[in-house]
């Protein structure tokens, strides 16, 4: 029966979108993050998706997502002058992560709304199933 | 033996779960860049299995001919986005989710007439028991 193959699609959607959650998290923990070295400051991350069709799926265009990867955002350091900061550097200066917590807020918004929108995918194609077997009866 | 108004919904269920399936995957990449959306056309596996047509006897010119849809003569065709965006994905959550709430409709819809048959050979298999 295709309609179990939505199970698939929206699981895969579910578990990249629980996922971008995880990193949302991580750089919203990491919002403060101050440093003298700017090669040890922790940067922005993004998860990238990418659909992806199994071999039967081909035929019927159906994809499911799939991560492709977590990439670090390149966007500029913020430099701030601290001289009283254990951890700044010989100039007084530490640097910010480039983490942007609006767009974080915005990310996690997102990814749970997405998130949800998959739930429901499967509730109703689950009810559609179940009306399906009692057919006839 | 094969009862055409069985049939008939038969094919309409099985190009019902098609599109349940292309639709929830537009969903489920709906934050994938580069992503198009995609649906099926109704119309042209309406006009598909016209052209197959199941056979009805026909006693009377009056009498119409019956039809069914069939998936294979469904085309798979890209969504034209409504507003652009920076991604390149074409899935507008909107229109999505109302395709699949009316398609999972006309599946239901499509249940109901199959029971609603079954039954009726059931009245007539029982001799109106």
């Amino acid at each position: 029966m295709s309609l179990f193959n939505v199970f698939d699609v929206a699981g895969s959607a579910m578990n990249a979108q629980s996922l971008r959650m995880n990193v949302t998290a991580s750089n919203l923990a990491n919002a403060g993050d101050v440093s003298g070295d700017p090669d040890k400051v922790y940067r922005a991350r993004q998860p990238v998706f990418s659909s992806f069709s199994t071999s039967l799926a081909d035929q019927t265009g159906v994809a499911g997502v799939k991560l492709d990867g977590v990439v670090e955002s390149a966007a500029p350091l913020q430099l701030r002058y601290q001289p009283d900061h254990p951890e700044a550097d010989a100039d007084g200066n530490v640097y910010v992560t480039n983490v942007n917590t609006v767009e974080e807020m915005v990310n996690m918004m997102s990814a749970s709304r997405s998130y949800k929108n998959n739930v429901e995918m499967i509730n109703t194609t689950k009810d559609l199933l179940l009306q399906t077997l009692s057919l006839g009866r | 033996m094969e009862i055409p108004a069985l049939s008939q919904h038969e094919q309409a269920l099985r190009f019902r779960a098609l599109r349940n399936q292309v639709l929830s995957s537009n969903i489920a990449n709906a934050d994938t860049p580069n992503f198009k959306a995609r649906d099926l056309d109704f119309g042209s596996a309406l006009k598909g299995a016209r052209e197959s047509t199941i056979n009805l006897e026909r006693t009377s010119d009056l009498h119409k001919q019956a039809w069914g849809t069939t998936t294979h003569g469904s085309k798979m065709m890209y969504r034209m986005p409504s507003q652009p965006t920076l991604d390149g994905n074409t899935v507008a959550m909107d229109v999505e989710q109302a395709a699949f709430a009316e398609n999972a409709l006309q599946y239901r819809a499509s249940l109901a007439f199959l029971d609603g048959t079954i039954r009726t050979l059931r009245y007539a298999l029982k001799g109106g028991d």
